[in-house]
């Protein structure tokens, strides 16, 4: 809980890892989705990446940097969706996605599960996520690592993965680039010789066997699983304090 | 000057079935509902819809009206999955063509321009390609020699938009945040129709507000409705947000045959003062 303890919860160890993906992005636009990567872009910004943008969640940009759910009281910006689409196509932006399904390669589905045609269950459709995959880096956070979202293959290639991104050639790798995965397990990314997922470091208190059996392929495990670093004091007190002091994070990760 | 004024009535009766009709908006703010459920009442089916859904998609999905759907998705918004449009996903009502939400903009922004398509990379490499067998790649012709997607140009037959005030020859202005795609939904369609909160004298159309809220201009628009609260009960800021306790009530009753037919005969078996009187009548229970 959000008390007085500097013992980190899961959902901190999380929100920290989020807030990574965002270190050294440099002056774009940090557009995540979900609360835990919403409050980890929040946390970047207050730390060490100050020079990101965010949005309100409609179109604004917004100059300060709100407690989750709270009123900005700064607008630097205007950004409604059609800037925002053509924004993905400057590059200038690293947004962090959800994912029904994602496989070793990188490719998300939130679409449809089934047969598209007449699928079993239809989810949000492609959304942007084509766009996204292709144009600026796209990082994805899953707050329940289970063998139902980490699939051998997707049944709608949504966010495009390292192998179809290859595969249709220099247009598509041009600016194609799917840095993190992070779950309420550990982080992941690619950085193998044949771009499949990489279990990079542990959450404290997971192992690398319940991380396997949550996963429905074969990961490519290092000998030595680093952990995801610890947050640090200041930052626990950001998170708790002035990001999101009605613990909403411990909605979306339960304490383990 | 001409007037353009009219009913919602009158705009479907100028829909004719077998048409493509774009709507404005997104997901569920500031959509055209007053206009839609006019189209629900009218005998106009066989549609090809394209749109940023909302429930103006799961209306009319549910009412069997949509032959073709042109989207990247359709949602509640404060609910992520439109329940009428999974429904018919999932047994197959219709035909749709699954694109990307910059995909449609640019397919939009093509038929806007009169042009054949728009070079975009979003979408190689993707399912989309494989869902739509008849989109094409085209190669740059210069140096680069690049193979992007040539998104078709999304024309329409008609379009219909809602906004916060218009005058009667048709010249629109949004108050709120986002324009969204409205006046290119506009400038797409063989002819536009425009309901509104409220229509006012041109004089005092810019009010205190910038000329950037002006919009869609007069030379897009046939038809201008005033439609007050004729986007509900999705959000039409600043004039109204969203209806939450009415939208839940609609998901809810959207997720059960028998509870919709009923849901239907409540609120959408009369004319627009009747659902007025019916939604007034909800919040009175709801109080």
């Amino acid at each position: 809980m959000s008390g007085g303890t500097t013992t980190a919860t899961r959902a901190e160890y999380c929100v920290v890892a989020c807030a990574e993906a965002w270190r050294a992005a440099g002056e774009v636009l940090a557009a995540p989705m979900g609360t835990v990567p919403t409050i980890g872009a929040r946390l970047a910004k207050l730390t060490f990446s100050p020079e990101l943008l965010l949005t309100d969640g409609e179109a604004l940009l917004v100059g300060d940097v709100p407690a989750v759910g709270a009123r900005a009281q700064v607008v630097e910006g205007w950004l409604p969706y059609r800037q925002h689409l053509a924004l993905v196509a400057t590059g200038r932006r690293h947004v962090m996605m959800g994912a029904s399904q994602l496989d070793r390669h990188g490719n998300q589905n939130i679409s449809c599960i089934g047969e598209w045609a007449r699928p079993k269950r239809q989810l949000l459709g492609v959304r942007g996520a084509p766009v996204n995959t292709l144009n600026n880096p796209t990082s994805y956070w899953v707050p329940r690592h289970s063998p139902r979202v980490f699939v051998e293959r997707v049944d709608m290639v949504c966010g495009v993965g390292f192998d179809r991104a290859a595969a249709a050639g220099p247009s598509a790798t041009r600016f194609h680039r799917v840095p993190d995965v992070i779950t309420d397990l550990g982080v992941f990314d690619f950085e193998t010789p044949d771009r499949t997922m990489r279990l990079r470091s542990l959450h404290p208190g997971v192992t690398v066997e319940q991380v396997a059996r949550a996963t429905g392929f074969a990961l490519t495990l290092p000998d030595d699983v680093p952990r995801t670093r610890e947050p640090t004091s200041a930052e626990l007190r950001l998170i708790r304090e002035v990001v999101d002091p009605a613990a909403l994070r411990d909605r979306e990760v339960p304490a383990a | 000057m001409s007037d353009k004024t009219m009913t919602a009535e009158e705009v479907a009766g100028r829909l004719r079935s077998g048409m493509t009709i774009g709507i404005g908006g997104w997901g569920s703010r500031r959509k055209p509902m007053a206009l839609v459920r006019a189209l629900l009442r009218s005998d106009v089916t066989d549609l090809t819809v394209v749109s940023y859904g909302g429930p103006d998609v799961g209306l009319l999905a549910a009412a069997g009206k949509i032959r073709k759907l042109v989207a990247a998705f359709a949602t509640l918004d404060s609910i992520p999955l439109e329940p009428h449009f999974g429904a018919a996903r999932q047994h197959a009502a219709f035909e749709m063509m699954e694109l990307d939400e910059a995909m449609v903009m640019w397919g939009l922004t093509a038929a806007a321009q009169r042009l054949p398509f728009m070079p975009v990379r979003a979408g190689l490499a993707s399912d989309v390609m494989r869902v739509n067998p008849s989109l094409r790649t085209v190669t740059s012709p210069y140096a680069d020699r690049e193979e992007l997607v040539a998104v078709p140009a999304l024309r329409l037959d008609a379009a219909l938009v809602h906004l916060n005030r218009a005058d009667v020859q048709g010249n629109a202005q949004y108050l709120g945040p986002d324009p969204y795609f409205d006046d290119l939904f506009c400038e797409a369609a063989d002819a536009a129709y425009v309901s509104c909160e409220r229509i006012v004298e041109t004089a005092d159309l810019r009010g205190d507000s910038c000329p950037q809220s002006l919009l869609v201009k007069r030379a897009f628009v046939n038809g201008v409705v005033e439609a007050p609260n004729g986007a509900h009960f999705t959000s039409c800021a600043p004039d109204h947000d969203r209806d939450e306790a009415f939208q839940r009530a609609y998901a809810k009753a959207a997720r059960d045959p028998d509870a919709w037919r009923a849901f239907g005969e409540r609120f959408l078996s009369g004319d627009e003062g009747a659902y007025r009187a019916a939604v007034a009548a909800f919040h009175a229970e709801e109080a």
